[in-house]
Order: C-alpha cells, then structure tokens, then sequence
C-alpha cells in the first residue's frame, strides 16, 4: 500500500506544555516544523496544571537555585541526576521570566512582581522551613501557561497537525529515528512525516490506573511508541500519587490549598501530618504525605461512613482568599464532591497523578540508550520533553511545581539542541526503510479485519484495576508478584481486541485500541520494574524492603520491551558546577 | 437511564438519525460524560470528544437539551429524560457529536490572541499591580469550548464575518492588559460592521458559558473604548 509521504525539519508529537515550548524555539528558527497533536493544542493535559511553576525569583522573600535544587534532589529521594537538576533549576527564573513576557497572566504583588505561594517540599536554606517559590496563576497556572503558548505559537505560525496521532517511530538499521507514521482522525489516513529530529513531547500515562487525575488522552502515546521501537524505558516503578483528589472522582485538588494554609485531618479532627512531619508539615513532599494518609485510613482513621477519606480543611482561609487564589477548587469541590469548601472541608484520597519515569534523555532533550561498554549514546534524530522523559530530573518523587518547570526548561532546551543539531547536519533526509511503515499498518490491519473478540473498554478496566490493585502507594511482594502475572495476561489479551466499528471518519473506538496498546506497554515496564525493585525510595515503598538501601539500588532502572529485559545505569550524582548532595536520610 | 443521541457517520449513513439508548448507569457515573462513556462501552461506534474531564480543556462541549453545555461537569441528575443530545448548532458536522470548529479557531486567531509590546522586555518580569492584572479575571479563563459563539445567532449568521463572543471575549482579555500597547491597532481590526457590531446584545453567550464569563460584558466594554476613540 503507497502511503503519503511528507518532510519537514522537526517533528514535534505532542502540543502540551513541552511540546508548544519546543515548537516556538523551532518556529522561531524558520524551521519547517510540524506539531502533532491527538486533541486542540490547548486542550492538552498541561491545561489542567493548578498551583504553580517553581522558580527562586525570591520576589516575596529571599530564594536561590541552589535551595530549589536542594529541595528537588532530597524530594527525588536522591534518584534524580544531579546535572540535570542543576541545569533546571537555574533555568527556572530565565523561563519563567520569559513566559511572563509572552503575556502570561501571573497573579501579582503589591510590588507588582509574580505572586509567589509554598508548596510541599519548597524550603528556604535547605529545609529549614517553607518558601514561596510557587509563581501562579490563582489556581488555573496550567491552563494560563499552555494558552499563552499556543497564543505564542500562533504568532510565530507554527504548523500544527490538530487531531493527529502518532502510531510509531521509523528508525532504520542504524537505529536513526527517521520521523513517525500517523493516523489523521478526521480522514482516518495515514501518513509517513519524515524529519531529521523527532520529538516526544506526549505526556504521561497516568490513565493505567482506576483512580487517575490524568486526562483520558493521557495514554503514554511516546512511551509505547518508543517501547516497540526498542528504546529502554527508565524508572517507571516511581508513580506519584497525589494527597489531594477529591474521593470517587479522582479529580485534582491543588498542593496549593494547602501551600495557602488548608492542612489535612483525619476522623478525629487530628491534623495528622504533624506527626509524620513535624517541620514542615502538610506540606512535605507528596510521597511522605500520600503515604500519611493511606496509613491513616489504613488505621481505621479515615473520615467518612467508610472511614475511606481525609478531609482537607480550608474554610479558616475565609471566603475571600479562596474566590482570590482557590477560584477553580471552589468549582472543583462544589461539583465533584458536594461541598463548598468556604465552610466543609473537601474528601480527598490519594490518587495516581504523575509519571516520574519516561523516555531516557540527557539535560539537552537528546533520548540515550546505553552504549554496550557501560556508557550512554544518543539515539540520532530522537528527543524527549516533558512528563514522557525521564531526564530525570524528578528521580522517585517529583516536587509539586516541578513539572511545569520541566515543561518550559527541557521543552526550550530540546529545542535548541535539535537547531543545533540539524545546523551540524548537513546531509540530506536519509532514505526511509522499505518497511517504515509496516508495523503500524499491521496494528491497524489487526483491528480492521477482526470479527470478534474482548472489547478494548474490558481489557483496559482490567489493566487499570491490577494496576490499581498491585502497584499502588503501599506495595507487598505477593501482590505485585499477582500484578506482573496480570499484566503478561493483559499484554497477551490487548493482542485480540475487537472493535466494531471499522469505518474511517472520527473513528474513535480505534483511536482507543491503539491508545490501550501504549497504556500496556507502560503498565508492563511499571509493573516489572517494581517488582525487580527490593527497596522504599521515593514513591515507591515496598512492605518487605521498608528502608531505601543506596549501596544496591541508588541505579535508574531500564525496562527493555523485548523479554521484558531489565538493566540498570548510575544515578549522575555529581552537578555541572557546584558541589554534589550525598543521599542521607530524608526527614521533613 | 434514557438518551436520544444525534448520530451521524459519513462513511455509513446517508442522512442524520437520532438514536435512542436505554442505558443502566453504575453510581459512579455521576456526570453526563461518565454516561457518554457508558454508552460507548456499550456502542463503540458512538464518537464524541473528551479530554480532562473536569471542565478545564473544552474539549466536551455539545447541545443538551436544547442548551450547549460541557458534558464532564453537568450532572445527570440536573437534566431532563430522555437526554437528548445534539452536536453544537452551526458548525459543521464531521461525524456524530464532532463538528468542525476551524471557522470558530479562525475567528480566535484573527485577533491576534497575543501580547504585542514594541518595547523589548525588561531584565526581569513586566510590572503589573495587582488591581490591573485583576482586569485580567472573567477574560483569561475561557476554554475555547465554542459553547457561547455557537449559542449566538449573529455567528450563525454570519460565522465568516462576525468574530463572535468567544474571539471578542479575547479581544477584551488583550486590550484590557497593561502589557499589550497595540489598544488601537486592536480597536481598528474590530471596526467593521461585522467584526464586532453584529452583536445585539442577546446574550446567550453569558447565559451557557460554562465557566460563567460574559463575553457580552467584554463586548460593551471594547465599543465604549470605541465610543471613546472617536470623541
């Protein structure tokens, strides 16, 4: 079958926070670019970010990269890379700035400066107490963020592809990512886009568990694609889950509630946490919080005729400062869980909310696979931004405000680097292989000529519920060894799906099958990874290894798709230009 | 629970159909789009947009009984049975509840949704005090949902020349900001018969916007400015 063949310099999938960021450095370059896009750009998930971006503007009170980078190395429980941490965070005040100047409406000071809130795990002089390093937009930060880039992008006429797929990446024998193979939802045709630079920029996948903040597009779309093009996926046992959503509905509540002064309780009106953190409290990071509270409802503390919540108590903050800084939670609340938080406090659960694994990549968007003699090499032609990369700038755990950073840093970042790149290459497009696109269109034969079969929705509430089940925030050998037997079974059921729709236009129902694959493909490295994992670091906190054990496990695990192969690489203690922080134990 | 669902697929069907459904809900199928996804479960070849979830992204917008509105934060139990659902009047239909919203995206883009400064940023962030930067609320929260410029007939009428509220919401949202210094280049790309003036102030628009804006409130505001430019 000839398929249609299109060029460009760059290829950008994915237009959220990271992929609009990279596209308006590439844009601005006169490159020929196209961004791909499953939804409207602004429609992406970045839109639902609330509380803040973290930069030390230090606008309120005194703040420096070096405590952000504190904070960010002690929250990652000491699994991020120290490089790339020292380069986001001395980046954090340039972006933000910049973003500022793109027209983002930042709340203000009286000063006139970006309003500042804390967050959890933001301290000033290396924790001793909470700073205000949180630059917000009241608590709509993300949305405010991913229009004014695409307002940007539009200025700069970036070319989008909206309601694109991408299916997979072509790579040939070399291991050269040549560009992607996509599906356009309107037409449902297929087309090869090919380019020097590909870049993912698609997201997490925080729709493998049942109770998810996460989008519905939020489908690890890069993170399949990369997977069965044979790139390793990095430390995907650590998911976070967030203290704050609201109960039943998964919906977010923002850290930002409790960085204005609400705090959590348990059915006896204790605030807890000041046990589990006697500094900071509430607003320690969300691995130790999350943990608090499952262990309070664990107990037989949690609030509610279940006893199966915590309650986030803000009312003493009065009516006014909620409507001023808390406009959209009031909505939230009201809505989702029947109350309004001016004078009830909201039931809240911990809930799967980010993806601190990806793609492997360095500080400059390059994605890196090992190199067979202990090092790394970059894959040539292949970039990652974004909560689908694992840079990692996050290690086990990432700090609330820290995505959006990471967004606007490795999304400028990636950018840059693929000019520079495409500028050092000066040889035309390599030839594609003769068998670019066979094994997308093979997926998709699949799931045109089936006539029976279990439907996508089964198999997925399947995965989500093991997920859910077995790879949770408390995690117990017996049940992940369950989790793992599971997801083989899942990986061998989504192979006979059937869906009965088989016309072309909008066909939603194959976006959704092809969407499951990537969910099983993340599921799987989630829940191998975890499994091979016999320690507590981070998010991911084993019954049987309680402690964090830095002489076996201070390592990024790499999944590899094939046989489910593991392998492991050092964590980058040592930073670009300061002094390293040795792990030592973590109390907040 | 029972819905009557504006079904269309150009590849299979020959002229538009409502379909009814009779579905049994789960009790945690609380919102309109939870059922959607229900029914999806049971009919895969029923298409509609989603994303968030939660009101934030746009994406679920379509006409409820008569009234536009997003299916992820409307209740099922605050609308009438049978539910009858309708793509968004005046746009058009791609394929069941999908329309095509390029003429509506066309109309946000030709007023320049962007700060326009000559002068070259400063070292640090533009100073704004808060009070102006709070004329910035009611503006900058919309979700380009479409649900109030296609509950408005002066953009049925005319959807090529008539910006519509959504577009104009944003027009405001720029003029009103301290930051952009292009007021009067913004003011001249509105005056035209059509551009802004075809509003008559029905305000259905304010009336079904989901995140209670009023983009007519905005609309008076740039005609004053107009009114005020000329005298």
């Amino acid at each position: 079958m000839a398929i249609a063949k299109r060029q460009f310099d760059a290829i950008v999938v994915g237009a959220g926070g990271s992929g609009m960021r990279a596209a308006l450095e590439l844009a601005q370059a006169n490159l020929r670019v196209a961004v791909l896009s499953k939804v409207f750009p602004t429609r992406s998930h970045t839109v639902a970010a609330q509380g803040g971006v973290s930069a030390s503007l230090g606008n309120d009170e005194p703040d420096n990269w070096h405590w952000h980078m504190y904070d960010t190395v002690k929250g990652s429980d000491y699994l991020g890379d120290q490089d790339a941490i020292e380069f986001m965070c001395r980046k954090a005040v340039e972006v933000v700035v910049e973003l500022e100047h793109f027209g983002m409406p930042f709340d203000r000071l009286d000063n006139g400066k970006i309003y500042q809130r804390p967050f959890g795990g933001h301290t000033s002089n290396y924790g001793e107490r909470p700073v205000k390093r949180a630059c917000a937009a009241a608590d709509r930060t993300g949305h405010a963020m991913l229009h004014t880039l695409y307002q940007r992008n539009v200025r700069a006429h970036t070319q989008f592809f909206v309601e694109w797929m991408a299916l997979d990446l072509i790579r040939n024998q070399q291991g050269d990512v040549l560009g992607v193979v996509a599906l356009e939802m309107e037409t449902g045709e297929v087309m090869i886009l090919q380019a020097k630079a590909t870049l993912l920029a698609t997201g997490g996948a925080g729709r493998i568990y049942s109770a998810s903040t996460n989008a519905f597009i939020n489908t690890g779309d890069g993170l399949g694609m990369a997977a069965r093009a044979g790139i390793p996926l990095e430390d995907m046992e650590f998911w976070q889950f967030h203290p704050t959503g609201v109960a039943g509905a998964g919906v977010l509540i923002t850290e930002g509630v409790r960085g204005e002064g609400g705090f959590l309780l348990n059915k006896n009106g204790e605030r807890f946490m000041e046990r589990y953190a006697p500094t900071v409290k509430d607003l320690a990071s969300r691995d130790v919080v999350s943990r608090a509270m499952a262990t309070e409802i664990k107990e037989g503390r949690g609030a509610g005729k279940d006893g199966d919540y915590i309650l986030l108590k803000l009312d003493h903050l009065g009516a006014e400062t909620i409507d001023k800084r808390l406009p959209g939670i009031r909505e939230i609340a009201k809505k989702f869980a029947n109350v309004d938080p001016v004078t009830d406090p909201i039931p809240v659960v911990p809930t799967c909310h980010y993806q601190m694994g990806g793609v492997p990549t360095n500080y400059s968007g390059q994605v890196v696979v090992p190199d067979g003699s202990g090092g790394e090499k970059p894959v040539k032609g292949l970039y990652a931004a974004g909560e689908c990369a694992c840079v990692s700038v996050h290690g086990a755990n990432r700090l609330g405000t820290n995505s959006l950073l990471d967004l606007l840093v490795f999304g400028k970042a990636s950018g840059e680097t693929i000019i520079a790149d495409l500028k050092a290459d000066v040889q035309s497009q390599q030839e594609l292989p003769a068998d670019a696109a066979d094994l997308p269109l093979a997926r998709l034969a699949r799931l045109d000529s089936a006539t029976s079969g279990e439907t996508v929705a089964q198999v997925g509430a399947d995965m989500r519920r093991s997920m859910q089940l077995h790879c949770g925030v408390f995690r117990f050998p017996d049940s992940l060894g369950d989790g793992v037997r599971n997801m083989l079974e899942i990986a061998q059921r989504v192979q006979h799906t059937y869906i009965k729709d088989k016309s072309k236009v909008f066909n939603t129902a194959r976006i959704e099958a092809l969407e499951l694959d990537n969910l099983v493909e993340t599921a799987m490295a989630t829940i191998i990874s975890a499994n091979a994992r016999t320690e507590s670091r981070g998010a991911h906190d084993r019954s049987d290894h309680p402690d964090r054990d830095d002489v076996n496990w201070l390592k990024h695990t790499l999944w590899n798709k094939e046989g489910n192969r593991l392998e492991y690489k050092a964590v980058k203690l040592k930073p670009l230009t300061v002094e390293g922080f040795e792990p030592k134990p973590r109390v907040y | 629970m029972r819905f009557s669902i504006y079904r269309y697929n150009p590849d299979t069907d020959s002229k538009p159909r409502m379909q009814d459904y009779d579905i049994p809900l789960e009790p945690t199928d609380r919102m309109l789009l939870d059922a959607l996804v229900r029914i999806k479960e049971h009919d895969d070849t029923f298409s509609f947009r989603r994303s968030c979830r939660e009101g934030v992204c746009g994406s679920d917008a379509m006409n409820v009984n008569g009234k536009n509105r997003l299916a992820c934060i409307t209740k099922v139990t605050e609308v009438k049975e049978p539910i009858v659902i309708r793509p968004l009047p005046g746009l058009p239909i791609i394929r069941d509840l999908i329309v095509d919203m390029s003429q509506f995206f066309k109309q946000y883009h030709s007023i320049k949704p962007y700060v326009q400064n000559d002068d070259p940023p400063p070292e640090r962030e533009r100073l704004q005090s808060p009070d102006d930067r709070e004329e910035l609320n009611g503006l900058y929260e919309c979700i380009l949902c479409a649900c109030c410029s296609t509950a408005c007939p002066s953009f049925w009428w005319n959807p090529d020349k008539f910006v519509g509220p959504a577009g104009l919401l944003w027009a405001y949202r720029f003029i009103a900001d301290t930051r952009d210094d292009k007021i009067n280049d913004r003011l001249d790309n509105l005056e035209d018969p059509y551009r802004l003036f075809r509003c008559h102030s029905i305000m259905n628009c304010a009336d079904v916007c989901p995140k209670n804006l009023n983009p007519t409130a905005a609309i008076n505001k740039i005609r004053d400015l107009m009114v005020k430019r000329a005298i």
